[in-house]
């Protein structure tokens, strides 16, 4: 009793814990389950149950409502796809003039819009493309085919690669010092050299027309949430899905409303980078201190001069973290974009992959992380760049960088024009490198990968048998073997023991969507496979943060190192892993775990060097030795911080997960693939996308409300 | 008496939902208590007072007590929940948002506690901002600013950076912007009370001297009893929205109006703020000794000139015509002995 007394939530724990488990043993398995189950697909059979809502046709395997819900939402995915292909073809027809045909065309209103869009956006893509890589579309857009044969000289001849080269390390070198110029100098060169700069400056235009665009719309969006509450609570819950939906499942729809290409990826590319630039612009603007404000109105400022003069300049910083992170979140998305047929380095990466030419995949993969460090470096030095005086400098000294660049365009010209007398009657290397007509390892990589299966084939056999059967099967069966009234009992149950009544009802919610969507299986599936990865990931994570906490410099340089591994695109970490474990879920775990062990590594960090300087002292001062220190002190005041960490290293792993499927696993992400290749697939990818999003909020949620009441708790909220 | 600049009749700032209805409600009758329990926080309590041209009224409280509301409601950055406020017989609160905004870029300056400088714009950019939101062409407001940045004492570091100066520079930049429009009226929150000790003292010294040359009608608000006995024409002491006394220095040191008052002046050295004037005896022509102290005289600075007379020392006005006499001990009772009975 007097321990009932002393830790009441401990025993109200038990007492969740005792119930789950009894409903566990409670309710049998059916004996017709199996784990492949009706889908909202169209396989007949006469076994499956059926019922119509909204006119659309749902089937399903019926069970004990104990042990699985049915699938009410079974026409969700339907009914989006059926609305959206009414929208697109039928809502709306009007009479559009066609300038080919010289005749009225009656079109419906929407796909009308879409195909301006599309249209647009390839004509912005093609713009820069040609900047940099040469082609005659743009002028053929302003003038007319027959002209550009009229006029052949017309065409737009492309920047040498060796300007393009200079122009980034001269960028750099204004926006941080000669380290950063060396290394985009290099890299650039790097690309070059080795045959990738085609993809690659079609990759960098997709992000110089996405980034703009998304800083843009997002910063837009920020204001007004920031000026109105109501925009600011309409936004929010948008936000929430947006951070925590899987980048890939928004792609599918992307695929109905715009089609396959470059054009279609970049609008969707804006929809998954716009609302961490709102996000951030928020924070920006509110992180202003009010005495600030209260500055500008004094000073007799309207809303626009404050707004333009005062706000915006003063939350300069987080505005540009916000555009780092869109860039960020742009070139990933230029990658993944491949899956519905963006140009550039992804498409090259997914084809290599598809081909199991690990090589090949390494050097885009390789590529790929170079141009990420260099974007994520170049950005940040951007955002924490501050203006300096300029006034009593020389016209020389204010303008160098400008009068380098100049001088380099000129040089650049020159080598080409050298160029083609060298390399006469072959390509001309000093302006372009064509596509894998540079230097190659991809034969020495593919060699090393035969080298280390010949080898070692018998013990990575040994252990991913070893995994699968005694460690992945089991568990796995245990996640399919949870009752949905035993899970959901757990889920509410945890969400009324941190947050109370609101928390309950939120986690109820979500977690019934998908507890009536049809794809409750595969969803404890890819929950089985993102718990393995975040448990190792933060067993990983904790410990070597809190080894490297011990010294300040292996501290400042594992976060280093986590800011590097931060900006590859996820898709990148699948190379290695197929190159060592081939394709088993072996690979994808091990993806999960070294993506997901970023973010728990480096909160862990944080969290214990956020313990305060003075606690530090008071401990040392009352004779604790370091160990005690440790568990005594920094342990318990950084937990909170580290269980965001834990919350991150969830996010991530989930989109590993997901990606994963790309590999082959049975989870919620093949269906997202196979989404990709369906006519119909846009609801169910669009539903998926969304399921994957609420596992992510239902931990989100519980995650975030225990740490804002700890943190009260302990006063350091 | 002067011409009135800020006028403002039984001024109410109440937080919440409702606080304006709840104010009506109320009838004049604002129990602080019965306001939090309906969620609604009290800012500034039925304040009416006078601040004439060229005064310094100092609003002094501690922190909570609505000093910074009342000048928030006077600049309208925040509207009043109710009463009325007059800028030089204007009403400010029936003013349109451009009347407004013409009403500050004119007439008002404002200096705020954290300095409140634009980190991007350099000390001379910072000071021509109010001038180039006006509209003043670049070239003018620039030269406008560079007087300023003169008459702060700043000449030789104009194209620094916020963040390349100390505190106290920082509040010159702040003090010189609020200037450069030339306004009639100037709001100071807390100025001083984000530097150290030394520094504030300077600043003080500088803000008078400032004073001197320019003759603004001034609301100044600190937390520091000592700054507003320094600075002030007029104190208005504040607690819980609600203004306890508004007196000159001397009159809240010798008759505090409240309890709360009371334990305020009870440290307050007093030969620093009291004159002559004010612990004289009636004159009294006889046996007066051969020194003569001005009735405008702080009794600090010539304590220890009268302690040494014997006799009575004559107090003479301006024209030199004696006025009053006082006695060498009347001098140790106020510096010494004057708390217990209230002088």
């Amino acid at each position: 009793m007097e321990y009932l007394k002393k830790y009441p939530k401990l025993f109200q724990w038990l007492f969740l814990l005792i119930v789950f488990f009894a409903l566990c043993f409670a309710i049998e398995v059916p004996e017709t389950y199996k784990f492949i189950r009706g889908q909202a697909e169209f396989v007949k059979d006469p076994n499956q149950s059926v019922y119509f809502f909204l006119g659309k046709e749902v089937r399903y395997y019926a069970f004990d409502v104990f042990w699985r819900l049915p699938p009410l939402l079974g026409w969700l995915p339907i009914w989006i796809n059926d609305s959206l292909f009414f929208l697109m073809n039928e809502w709306m027809p009007m009479e559009f003039w066609n300038e080919d045909t010289q005749e009225f065309k009656t079109r419906p209103l929407l796909l009308q819009i879409s195909r301006n869009l599309t249209a647009f956006m390839t004509f912005l893509i093609e713009l820069i493309r040609e900047i940099l890589l040469g082609g005659l579309e743009t002028i053929v857009a302003f003038t007319s085919w027959d002209f550009i044969d009229a006029y052949p000289w017309l065409e737009l001849p492309g920047l040498p690669w060796t300007i393009v080269a200079a122009g980034a390390a001269i960028l750099s070198y204004k926006l941080s010092g000669k380290g950063l110029a060396l290394f985009a100098g290099l890299t650039m060169i790097y690309i070059s050299i080795f045959g990738q700069w085609k993809p690659s400056m079609q990759t960098l235009s997709f992000i110089l027309v996405a980034a703009p665009l998304s800083f843009i719309f997002g910063l837009g969006l920020g204001i007004a949430a920031y000026k109105s509450k109501r925009v600011e609570k309409a936004l929010y819950p948008i936000l929430l899905v947006m951070q925590t939906m899987p980048q890939y499942a928004v792609l599918v729809p992307a695929l109905v409303l715009f089609g396959v290409g470059d054009h279609a990826a970049v609008i969707i590319t804006m929809v998954v980078a716009v609302p961490p630039m709102i996000l951030l612009t928020i924070l920006g603007l509110r992180a202003i201190p009010p005495e600030v404000i209260e500055a500008g109105r004094m000073s007799g400022c309207t809303n626009w001069q404050l707004m333009l003069k005062v706000l915006i300049p003063t939350a300069r910083r987080d505005i540009l973290i916000g555009v780092n992170q869109v860039i960020m979140v742009c070139f990933s998305m230029a990658v993944i974009s491949a899956f519905i047929g963006a140009k550039g380095l992804g498409f090259n990466l997914l084809l290599a992959l598809n081909q199991l030419n690990i090589g090949l995949a390494l050097e885009a993969g390789l590529c790929i992380s170079l141009i990420a460090i260099l974007l994520d470096k170049m950005s940040l030095a951007w955002a924490n760049k501050q203006t300096d005086y300029f006034g009593n400098l020389t016209f020389f000294q204010r303008n160098k960088n400008t009068i380098f660049f100049a001088v380099s365009v000129l040089i650049g010209i020159i080598l080409a024009y050298i160029g083609t007398f060298i390399f006469k009657g072959s390509f001309n290397y000093l302006f372009e490198v064509p596509h894998n007509k540079g230097i190659s390892t991809a034969d020495f990589w593919n060699k090393g990968v035969d080298w280390i299966f010949d080898t070692f084939f018998v013990y990575i056999k040994a252990f991913n048998t070893w995994l699968i059967v005694d460690v992945l099967q089991p568990m796995r069966a245990l996640y399919l073997r949870m009752p949905a009234v035993a899970t959901l009992v757990l889920a509410v149950g945890a969400g009324y023991l941190i947050g109370g009544v609101r928390s309950a009802l939120v986690v109820a919610a979500l977690t019934l969507f998908i507890a009536l969507s049809p794809w409750w299986d595969r969803a404890l599936v890819t929950l089985y496979m993102a718990t393995f990865g975040v448990v190792v990931s933060c067993l990983i994570g904790f410990t070597v943060g809190t080894l490297c906490f011990q010294n300040k410099k292996s501290a400042a340089f594992m976060l280093g190192i986590c800011d590097i591994f931060q900006t590859f695109p996820s898709f990148v970490y699948l190379i290695p892993v197929m190159m060592l474990f081939g394709i088993t879920d072996t690979s994808v775990l091990i993806a999960v775990i070294v993506y997901a062990t970023i973010p728990a590594t480096r909160y862990t960090i944080e969290g214990l060097r956020s313990v305060p300087v003075g606690l530090h002292e008071a401990a040392t001062m009352s004779g604790v030795n370091k160990f005690q220190r440790l568990t005594k002190i920094e342990f318990p005041l950084a937990f909170p911080h580290m269980m965001l960490g834990i919350n991150q290293t969830i996010v991530f792993a989930l989109f590993m997960v997901i990606i994963g499927a790309f590999i082959g696993t049975e989870d919620l992400g093949q269906y997202i693939l196979k989404a990709l290749s369906d006519k119909n697939g846009a609801g169910i990818g669009l539903t998926l996308g969304i399921c994957v999003a609420f596992i992510g909020l239902i931990f989100d949620n519980l995650i975030r409300t225990w740490v804002e009441k700890r943190k009260k708790h302990l006063g350091i909220a | 008496m002067s011409e009135t600049v800020i006028k403002c009749e039984s001024v109410y700032k109440i937080f919440g939902q409702n606080a304006k209805k709840m104010l009506e409600e109320a009838n004049g009758n604002v129990d602080a208590k019965t306001f939090q329990e309906k969620g609604c926080i009290v800012g500034v309590n039925n304040a009416s007072f006078e601040v004439a041209k060229g005064e310094m009224l100092v609003v002094m409280g501690l922190s909570g007590s609505g000093k910074s509301t009342l000048l928030r409601c006077i600049s309208r950055l925040t509207d009043a929940t109710g009463g009325k406020i007059f800028i030089e017989g204007q009403d400010l609160l029936g003013l349109n948002n451009k009347e407004l905004i013409e009403l500050r870029r004119s007439k008002m300056g404002m200096v705020f506690q954290s300095f409140a400088l634009l980190p991007h714009k350099t000390v001379v950019e910072n000071i021509a901002f109010p001038l180039q939101i006006k509209g003043t062409n670049t070239e003018d407001s620039i030269n406008r600013a560079m007087e300023m940045v003169k008459l702060v004492g700043l000449d030789g570091r104009e194209n620094y950076f916020p963040r390349e100066l100390s505190g106290g520079q920082q509040q010159r930049v702040g003090i010189a912007r609020s200037l450069a429009v030339e306004p009639d009226i100037w709001f100071l929150d807390e100025p001083f009370s984000a530097l150290d000790p030394l520094i504030r003292k300077e600043m003080q010294d500088e803000f008078l001297r400032l004073q001197e040359k320019l003759q603004k009608t001034i609301m100044f608000i600190t937390h520091d009893f000592d700054e507003a006995l320094k600075l002030a024409d007029r104190i208005a002491i504040m607690k819980d929205g609600i203004i306890e006394q508004l007196d000159t220095p001397a009159n809240i040191v010798l008759n505090p109006a409240t309890e709360y008052v009371r334990k305020f002046t009870e440290e307050v050295p007093r030969e620093k703020v009291l004159i002559i004037e004010d612990v004289m005896d009636a004159s009294s022509k006889d046996n007066l000794g051969d020194l003569k102290v001005s009735k405008d005289e702080i009794i600090e600075n010539v304590a220890e000139k009268i302690l040494t007379q014997e006799k009575l020392v004559g107090v003479v006005d301006s024209n030199n015509n004696i006025v009053g006499s006082i006695k060498p001990s009347k001098i140790i009772d106020t510096v010494f002995g004057g708390r217990k009975n209230g002088s």
